[in-house]
């Protein structure tokens, strides 16, 4: 069975399944209001995604993710006021710049008017900032916790400039109250639909390019730079390099999302992008297991669930409960969940091996921790009583 | 696309090649110092393709930072060069382009990718960005060809961090060999190996060291007496003497600072 699911027609049947859940299942069993939902955790999945690359193959701990996602989300945003503005007002001038404004639309919106503008700035913007960004930090060999505090803090005065923007990006109240998307009516049921599938497929595609990246030689050569990174400068390559098109990748994928994001939600704003969300993204990833192609996916679509309905029975419940999930996670399972399978097989092997309990001393550790693996065994869902006294 | 042969004819011997124009690197007034602590001091240090020479000294004598200052890991002033370019002040990975290849005292592989996938990383810094973005095909024929010199053939599909000891360090000189260094700088290869590890890398290195310019920090003198075609002796960050084994042996300075009687027998 697993040698099928790593052949290519076991990971074209995969990825086939993947969308016929995502494609025919989902829309026929979810209502409409559920499948917006979903749709708008598909965007967080893709994120996660880019994440899974940059954190768990590359090693950097991107904790302002919500920079990239905001860039795409308010470029789509500004296109879908403007559009709207001309569509349905006439003057071509946005509801709330009326309000709080001049009534005049600032030059740096006008280039957003054009769909082409629009669509090619969605991935090409967060993606300049990424590879300038990149390339000023790795370069300097700022890295670990200091690159994880500096994108953080990124995200933090990105949503703070977008809070004091109130004339020209809507302040604290950020973007909303879009009518047409490309021309296309945001309230009819098909339209929606059709935004859910174009969210739905972003992610196959984005989860193909990073099986592809995965496996490729600079995959390979990603995870090196992981775990060596001086090494890797030794056999006359540049991390710099690396690094900062891995991060631009996860840039982009984020921006991506941010657009998409937009037209099925229907608001963007500070509370979005700003650091709360960007170490939301951040804890799916983490829980589903950082270093695998899916993990990230399957734990920020769990989480985003989790959270819509714990958050409306307890309100308040929640941040302590997500807390407390990411230091168990990131403290006892560093693999996420998807080392669950792994860590319980060792675990069943070790019972036969060993039945005395004895833990073998040097076993090998769950890629990109630095924590052994089977100390972790104890703290799983699969605990069995002697492994728990321990 | 010609086969590769990434072992020369022959053995290394003292004073390199004698015939056509041998590579060499040429160290002169070497100089690193640490917040005002000289750890090597005007060193000069020349070392001819074929010429498989060791670098011995008591500890802290500079032998790992002449290393570092010639891979470019720690500022020096001086000057470096490696068969008529100056390598000195350049990055890192600039210099190991330039065919300078080292290993560590802790044998430093790739312990999550498997023993292919190190030596295929080693032979790749100057593939193009589409080769990169796709997956690995087939065995490159020098990672192929070095998988059976270091005798690592069997278990290539093995993750790095699994292996023994010795066979990390053999990855890491094989991986020197695919990455195309001319310089190899190794960095007491043999510290921590079994009595028969010893012996297979000391074969190791006299096969590999007939067409490079080889540089080994060592402190076992057994080892050095046995496979050394040359050696220079540093002491506080100064070289003392350079020579043959018994030449340094005989040289009394050596025996006064470092060796002292005994201590050239024992260890």
């Amino acid at each position: 069975m697993s040698t099928f699911l790593r052949s290519r027609w076991g990971v074209l049947a995969g990825f086939a399944a993947g969308a016929v859940l995502l494609l025919v299942a989902a829309p026929a069993a979810l209502s409409a209001f559920n499948l917006a939902l979903l749709g708008k955790f598909i965007c967080f999945a893709i994120v996660a995604v880019g994440i899974g690359l940059a954190w768990g193959r590359g090693g950097m701990l991107t904790l302002g993710q919500g920079v990239f996602f905001g860039l795409g989300a308010y470029i789509m945003a500004m296109h879908l006021k403007l559009a709207d503005a001309s569509l349905f007002g006439g003057s071509g001038v946005p509801d709330f710049m009326s309000l709080y404004g001049s009534g005049e639309v600032p030059g740096w919106w006008e280039p957003f008017r054009s769909p082409v503008v629009t669509l090619l700035a969605v991935v090409l913007v967060p993606g300049l900032v990424a590879l300038v960004l990149g390339l000023a930090v790795f370069k300097r060999r700022v890295k670990g916790a200091y690159f994880a505090i500096l994108s953080q803090a990124l995200a933090a005065a990105f949503a703070v400039f977008l809070i004091g923007q109130q004339a020209t990006t809507g302040g604290s109240n950020g973007l909303s109250g879009f009518r047409s998307f490309f021309g296309f009516d945001l309230k009819d049921p098909s339209n929606k639909m059709m935004l859910y599938s174009i969210a739905a497929v972003v992610l196959l595609l984005a989860l193909a390019a990073a099986r592809q990246l995965m496996r490729s030689r600079f995959g390979e050569l990603l995870v090196a730079v992981r775990d060596q990174e001086e090494r890797v400068r030794f056999l006359g390559y540049d991390p710099a390099t690396i690094k900062t098109v891995t991060y631009v990748i996860a840039a982009v994928m984020a921006g991506i999302a941010g657009a998409l994001f937009v037209p099925i939600v229907g608001i963007i704003s500070p509370a979005d992008v700003g650091v709360i969300p960007s170490i939301a993204f951040l804890i799916g990833v983490a829980i589903g297991g950082r270093a695998t192609l899916l993990g990230p996916v399957l734990g920020a679509l769990s989480v985003a669930i989790a959270q819509t309905s714990l958050a409306s029975t307890f309100p308040s419940f929640w941040v302590y409960f997500q807390g407390l999930l990411f230091v168990l996670v990131i403290g006892f399972m560093p693999g996420g969940l998807a080392s669950l399978p792994r860590l319980v097989s060792r675990l069943k092997q070790r019972r036969t091996e060993q039945p005395g309990g004895a833990a073998p001393a040097s076993a090998p550790q769950v890629p990109g921790s630095a924590v052994p693996a089977p100390a972790t065994a104890a703290t799983t869902p699969t605990t069995v009583p002697e492994e728990a006294s321990r | 696309m010609t086969t590769p042969t990434l072992l020369p004819d022959g053995e290394p011997r003292a004073g390199g090649l004698r015939h056509g124009r041998p590579k060499y690197l040429e160290v002169r007034g070497l100089t690193v110092a640490f917040d005002g602590f000289v750890a090597v001091d005007s060193v000069n240090l020349d070392v001819i393709q074929g010429d498989l020479r060791f670098l011995i000294g008591p500890n802290g004598a500079g032998k790992t930072t002449i290393i570092d200052a010639i891979t470019g890991l720690v500022p020096a002033t001086g000057s470096v060069n490696h068969t008529g370019t100056e390598i000195l002040g350049r990055k890192v990975h600039k210099i190991a382009r330039l065919g300078v290849g080292r290993t560590f005292q802790t044998a430093s592989v790739f312990e999550n990718l498997t023993v292919l996938q190190n030596l295929d990383i080693a032979a790749g810094p100057g593939r193009k960005a589409r080769e990169l973005l796709r997956r690995r095909k087939g065995v490159d024929p020098a990672v192929q060809e070095a998988l059976e010199i270091i005798g690592l053939t069997r278990a290539a599909d093995k993750q790095a961090g699994t292996l023994a000891h010795g066979q990390k360090q053999w990855l890491e000189i094989g991986m020197l060999l695919v990455q195309n260094s001319d310089v190899l700088l190794l960095d007491e290869p043999i510290a921590g190996m079994s009595q028969d590890e010893r012996d297979e890398t000391g074969q190791l290195l006299r096969r590999i060291a007939a067409s490079r310019i080889t540089l080994v920090i060592e402190h076992d003198m057994d080892f050095v007496r046995e496979f050394a075609t040359s050696v220079t002796v540093l002491a506080a960050g100064k070289v003392l003497s350079e020579g043959s084994v018994a030449q340094v042996q005989a040289d009394k300075k050596v025996q006064e600072v470092y060796l002292g009687t005994a201590g050239m027998e024992g260890h």
